[in-house]
């Protein structure tokens, strides 16, 4: 029997932590063993979460393959219809999955080079996986800086982990808020993300960045790093568009020539420039 | 090599019983209501010989809706899944026009592009084409526009062309068409040497795809597709009667006990097609989707696919309730030397 491309494996939802207003992750563990076993994926890549029900929505596997076996993390805000059932499942509850999918981030030819990641929001999530995959290959790499902004204290998800990366002497974390997003006691930054970019002034030489956020923020900081020397094929993103299948057929994420779904979500600035701006 | 065979009108009766006793569905052109859809025929006085389909014959192997999943949910937490078998019936197109036969192609690239759609294949493997040669043409049709003509047998199993004398020459092109003639060879005499057919339509080539490929290339941002597209309202009929429009929509259905994931044609003119939950739109502007439309069939098709996104059967342009013409508008396009 021919196998059905569209059938999700079943998660069991293992863990729920409440990351931000409306935001949150899931541990989701394989219901079946052997698939457990057999599945592995890479950074970067994005997959189909169902609300059985509902549907099925996108969104990147937040975890690190360097850290979960056997598992996935997803991290999401309670935007539309499936977003808003999967947000009102429990501990015990199962989800459908689909994936991996999607290119990824190329950590071969990072080998030797300063990393910055710069992330905006609910767009922490996709970098959390290649920050934490990049932590654990730590030797690879030469300085990692990571500066994440969100709107308010609140806002920010990942809180307990920003709080881990802040100690560590093997990276630099910039974190900051928007004005008049902090709150009493705030000892991060307070600025917008590209503000900050400009304000740290990662060197350019022998680094690539890697950004993702809501769109102005992305518009905003390209030019900052085009300033500092970033040249468009040491800067990567990753891109959201809307899916269906996942698989190069639904034809909802086509962008000029491109399927983000098979040739992205990661793209670098070049690669992006060559697109319309359809994303 | 295809083989020839004369069929006497008289026997294509014969052949429609037999494929019937076979098992098989046979379906084909025939005027339903005053309009012309693609439907069950039980003799060949049912087969319209002239004039397009409304709808495409698109949906014997995508059909408009589909079930893709079925789930249970079981006591507790637990859901079952059930894996679904496509309904993949055997079923013979009879009467079709040469360019809808050519169009299955462009379906099967889309779905067989790196990971396998069973549904889709199960269909396909099922469905055999006896396409019919048009000898007749309308002003939306431009298949010759295209590289193709209308006595093209690419994409058919068996090509029937009218004889001047009466009956048909079969030019039987696949395995699939051989296995039909083999049901019913009384009907199918062998032909050597030259037959005295009806002269295929006249569509006169408005431009030229490849042309018209390059043409797009230096065209993205040029203010034709606003100019064409100012009447368009967006209600994705030509999405929908287009044979090799394949985009689609995956949607769940349920209630408390249980579910099913269905999958629905869809349409990139649509505002909702790329709309994010959060309110932002890749292609907010009608003028981005008709461009995405155009694009998407004679631009990104060839380059990805290697085959072009549509076969001049000119469905879109008929069924348009603005009368947007999709040959006239290529035509355009490809005339067009302006970049502003």
């Amino acid at each position: 029997m021919e196998a059905n491309i569209y059938k999700p494996y079943l998660m069991r939802i293992a863990a729920i932590t409440d990351e931000a207003p409306s935001v949150r992750t899931f541990k989701l563990e394989f219901t079946n063993p052997e698939e457990a076993a057999a599945f592995t994926f890479t950074t970067g890549q994005f997959g189909l979460y169902s609300a059985f029900g509902e549907g099925e929505s996108t969104f990147c596997i937040a975890s690190s393959p360097t850290r979960s076996k056997g598992y996935i993390e997803c991290t999401f805000r309670e935007t539309g219809r499936v977003t808003s059932s999967l947000a009102d499942k429990d501990v015990g509850d199962i989800v459908g999955f689909r994936g991996p999918y999607g290119n990824v981030f190329p950590l071969e030819k990072w080998k030797g080079k300063n990393l910055v990641f710069v992330a905006g929001g609910i767009a922490l999530p996709p970098l959390r996986s290649v920050i934490w995959n990049c932590l654990d290959l730590r030797d690879w790499f030469k300085d990692i800086t990571v500066v994440y902004g969100a709107r308010g204290v609140n806002d920010l998800v990942y809180k307990n982990e920003l709080e881990d990366w802040g100690k560590r002497s093997d990276m630099k974390l910039v974190v900051t808020v928007d004005p008049g997003g902090e709150k009493a006691g705030w000892t991060g930054k307070v600025g917008f993300v590209p503000h900050i970019v400009e304000q740290i002034a990662p060197p350019a030489v022998n680094s690539v960045a890697i950004v993702c956020g809501p769109p102005i923020m992305i518009k905003l900081t390209l030019p900052v790093l085009a300033k500092l020397g970033f040249g468009k094929s040491e800067i990567y993103t990753t891109l959201e568009n809307r899916m269906k299948c996942g698989l190069g057929k639904c034809g909802r994420c086509n962008t000029g020539k491109s399927y983000v779904c098979k040739d992205g979500p990661v793209y670098t600035l070049a690669e992006l420039e060559q697109l319309p701006a359809e994303y | 090599m295809s083989e020839r065979y004369t069929i006497p009108e008289a026997s294509v009766g014969y052949l429609l019983q037999e494929l019937a006793k076979s098992g098989r569905r046979v379906l084909g052109p025939k005027v339903v209501a005053g309009r012309i859809e693609i439907t069950n025929i039980k003799s060949f006085a049912d087969v319209v010989k002239h004039g397009q389909s409304v709808v495409s014959a698109k949906g014997v192997v995508f059909p408009k809706v589909e079930r893709l999943l079925r789930y249970r949910f079981e006591g507790g937490k637990n859901i079952a899944l059930d894996d679904v078998e496509p309904q993949a019936h055997p079923t013979v197109l009879f009467g079709l026009r040469p360019c809808e036969a050519r169009a299955f192609h462009a379906l099967d690239v889309v779905f067989n592009w790196d990971s396998k759609d069973k549904f889709f294949n199960a269909r396909m493997a099922n469905t055999t084409v006896i396409a019919l040669s048009c000898t007749q043409a309308d002003e939306s049709c431009f298949c010759t526009s295209l590289g193709s003509r209308p006595d093209d047998p690419q994409g058919s199993d068996i090509l029937l062309s009218p004889l001047n004398a009466g009956g048909f020459v079969a030019e039987v092109v696949t395995e699939k068409g051989k296995a039909l003639v083999a049901l019913a060879n009384d009907a199918f005499q062998p032909l050597s040497g030259q037959a005295d057919v009806v002269p295929p339509a006249t569509v006169a080539a408005a431009f030229d795809a490849k042309d018209l490929q390059q043409k797009l290339a230096a065209q993205f941002d040029s203010a034709l597709w606003a100019e064409q597209s100012l009447r368009c309202v967006g209600c994705g009929a030509c999405a929908f009667v287009c044979p090799t429009c394949v985009c689609f929509d995956i949607q769940d259905e349920a209630d408390t006990k249980q579910g099913q994931r269905l999958r629905a044609w869809d349409s990139c003119g649509m505002r909702i097609f790329t709309l994010h939950a959060s309110g932002h739109n890749p292609r907010d502007k009608q003028s981005q989707r008709w461009r995405q439309r155009v694009y998407h069939k004679f631009a990104y098709y060839p380059e990805r696919l290697g085959t072009l996104g549509c076969v001049g059967c000119g469905k879109c342009s008929r069924a348009c309730p603005v009368d947007m013409n999709l040959k006239q508008h290529l035509a355009q396009a490809a005339k067009s030397a302006t970049l502003g």
